[in-house]
């Protein structure tokens, strides 16, 4: 398609053709109407000066006969810019006036004629146009006045002229307006179009221009930009997993062939064969956790696991999880302790809130009390504050020092001191994809001695969830 | 105990059949949808393995048009589905455990036995093992006549246990029946809540009840 035709399709020109031709219409009303009143109006002039006249003439024969008729008329000729004049004998034949020559049978008629005549104070003798009126004086006199009517076809041509500069004006400023206007529309349009292009082949930073003038393709673009915004952190997120399966299950599997190979090579006995084999499910066992905790995260990022989401009580959930692990923390020489006295609705999942705060208490277990040995204490908190919810677990162990904290929720981020425990290394940054799952977030403090974990969610009926 | 097995993928299927009459089972396989629906019409078995997504009719279908036709016999499905709302359809479909794949052969095992079982129990209002007595209407247990006292929640884990006594009790289905939750702690959070409960009902007697199964769970078992 070439750039003209391109132009000519666009909405915005095809806008501007109806508009030019409705007020191209409306020009033509105006001006027919104009033209149609002022020549009613002319004629109306005319009629009534030639009837006066007629009434004065009329009474100057009443009064002085043919002969005071022929010297007023005579007189009245010979004024410039006079009207026409003609008296005439039942024959017909010319008394006085000044019209030269008629159109034949004009004089048979009465009332009113639109005829061509001749002047006879004309040297050049053009033939004119005038509105006359006969009228038949006793004693078969005929009396003939009328008015040029160059006037009115004078005022006929400058109307038709103005229509026609004015229809020509519409039409060129109005073309003129429009391929301005649309090539405007389709520059914008034509540089969005290309965004869009380069982003289809792969480039997901790009994003669609904006003008800042608030207007309706602004608007529009502002909405695309957050859709891409959206669509470039959920490929972001896609790529990490893929990135992190394929660089923190490859290891674990690379131990597990080892393994096996080396079972195959060395075992002598039966027993050593079966350690072998033992192991060897361990390892997988170990490899299908970490694999579920990815796909875990992977569904909560992406927001798939909204559905199922009702009315719980935090409360409960900490009350639950704190149940299930106080046994663990007591074998351990650690006080777990639940402090959750009132009922805090949330909208959620309870299963990925539990298992979310099971993380948190599961690692508070094993980092965090290992320094403070018999007065060791964690504390599991439910309650509201404002319209937040706030799950904290707090631990009286050596902490994570300021600058870590970031990047202790990262996948398999697993900081120095929790390298020679058991785990995957997921337990915060699910916590933290539950956290935002549910339009809350993770946040790591300091609880002076130790570490305090706190996911912070909107109280139900507070906030929708964040898309 | 008879077995049927509806399993597309033969290598599987065949795997179960042999596991399932290596510890005494009957075992039956149908490889797809139709076939599998065909065999369970007949009724004549103990508990039904359905494989989620099978050829020609999907498992949950055929659970769905058993249970139509007022066939109750307990179906596990399986599933490389594992997720939460997953198990929720398969439980609606009117299965009546899921477990998602790679399972192990003793945690299908134990899930298996555990839903024969409870096709013959009756709910009795007192279980008893050995010299153990569990009232379940009074809450009371008592050990050789002597009362024990129990936290709710190791009354609960007890009654779990008992209500399957002689029968191997996995980890997760600890997890599931007595806690309600679906998710992996991690850690063995169970086994010190089973230990816990162990020292309550087993110090101080000679015989012990409640027995780890290594590499597969609990049980509790008279063993006299």
């Amino acid at each position: 398609m070439t750039a003209l035709g391109k132009l000519l399709r666009t909405t915005a020109f095809k806008l501007t053709l109806v508009y030019l031709t409705v007020f191209a219409l409306f020009a033509v009303f105006l001006l027919a109407y104009f033209a149609w009143n002022t020549r009613r109006l002319i004629t109306e002039q005319i009629t009534q000066t030639v009837d006066a006249e007629i009434t004065g003439l009329a009474e100057q024969y009443r009064q002085g006969g043919i002969r005071r008729l022929v010297f007023v008329v005579d007189a009245r000729s010979r004024r410039p810019g006079s009207s026409l004049y003609l008296v005439t004998t039942r024959a017909g034949e010319g008394l006085a006036g000044n019209v030269g020559s008629l159109a034949t049978g004009i004089l048979e008629t009465s009332g009113w004629t639109e005829t061509a005549y001749r002047r006879l104070d004309d040297p050049d003798g053009v033939e004119h146009h005038a509105l006359v009126r006969v009228f038949q004086l006793p004693a078969g006199f005929r009396l003939l006045v009328g008015r040029d009517l160059e006037e009115r076809e004078r005022l006929y041509d400058i109307v038709l002229a103005a229509g026609r500069w004015s229809l020509a004006i519409v039409i060129v400023l109005g073309v003129a307006g429009g391929f301005f206007v649309t090539r405007r529309v389709l520059k914008r349009v034509d540089a969005m179009t290309e965004t869009t292009r380069k982003i289809m082949d792969g480039d997901l930073a790009g994003r669609l221009p904006i003008a800042g003038t608030g207007d309706e393709l602004d608007r529009l673009a502002t909405n695309l930009n957050a859709m891409l915004e959206r669509i470039e952190a959920l490929m972001h997120g896609l790529k990490e997993v893929s990135d992190n399966i394929a660089h923190d299950l490859k290891t674990p599997l690379t131990r597990l062939r080892n393994r096996c190979e080396e079972a195959l090579r060395l075992a002598e006995d039966e027993s050593q064969y079966r350690a072998a084999l033992e192991s060897t499910i361990e390892e997988s066992e170990a490899l299908i956790r970490t694999f579920n905790a990815l796909l875990m995260i992977a569904r909560a990022e992406s927001g798939q696991a909204r559905d199922g989401m009702t009315e719980i009580d935090a409360a409960e959930i900490a009350r639950g999880v704190g149940e299930l692990y106080e046994p663990l923390a007591d074998e351990k020489g650690i006080h777990l302790k639940v402090e959750a006295p009132v009922a805090v609705p949330v909208h959620g999942n309870r299963e990925l809130i539990s298992q979310a705060l099971a993380n948190l208490v599961d690692n508070a277990i094993k980092y965090g009390a290992e320094m403070n040995g018999a007065d060791a204490e964690i504390v599991v908190t439910a309650r509201g504050e404002g319209d937040r919810i706030l799950l904290a677990v707090a631990d009286s162990g050596s902490g994570i020092p300021a600058a870590d904290r970031g990047r202790a929720v990262e996948r398999f981020v697993r900081l120095e001191q929790s390298r020679s425990q058991p785990g995957s290394g997921l337990g915060l940054s699910l916590a933290s994809a539950v956290a935002r799952l549910h339009g809350g977030d993770l946040k790591l403090e300091d609880n002076r001695p130790g570490l305090r974990t706190v996911i912070s969610l909107p109280r139900a009926g507070s906030v929708p969830p964040a898309a | 105990m008879r077995l049927l097995i509806i399993e597309d993928d033969r290598d599987a299927a065949d795997y179960l059949v042999k596991a399932f009459r290596e510890v005494g089972h009957v075992a039956d396989l149908a490889v797809d949808g139709e076939e599998g629906l065909a065999h369970a019409l007949d009724g004549q078995y103990d508990v039904l393995i359905v494989d989620r997504m099978l050829p020609k009719l999907d498992g949950l279908a055929v659970i769905g048009t058993l249970r139509s036709k007022g066939i109750e016999t307990p179906a596990l499905i399986l599933s490389a589905l594992g997720q939460v709302d997953d198990r929720v359809k398969g439980l609606r479909a009117g299965g009546d455990d899921y477990l998602p794949k790679p399972y192990s052969f003793s945690e299908l095992l134990a899930r298996t036995e555990a839903l024969a079982r409870r096709r013959g129990s009756r709910e009795e209002t007192v279980y008893r093992v050995g010299d153990l007595e569990l009232d379940r209407l009074s809450h009371q247990v008592t050990r050789a006549g002597g009362e024990i006292v129990l936290q709710p929640r190791e009354f609960r884990l007890l009654e779990y246990l008992m209500k399957h006594a002689g029968q191997v009790v996995t980890r997760t289905m600890l997890l599931e029946n007595v806690w309600d939750y679906h998710f992996d702690p991690q850690t063995n959070v169970i086994d010190v809540h089973i230990s816990r409960l162990r020292s309550k009902i087993d110090k101080g007697f000679s015989q012990a009840l409640l027995h780890t199964v290594r590499g597969a769970g609990y049980m509790i078992r008279d063993s006299k």
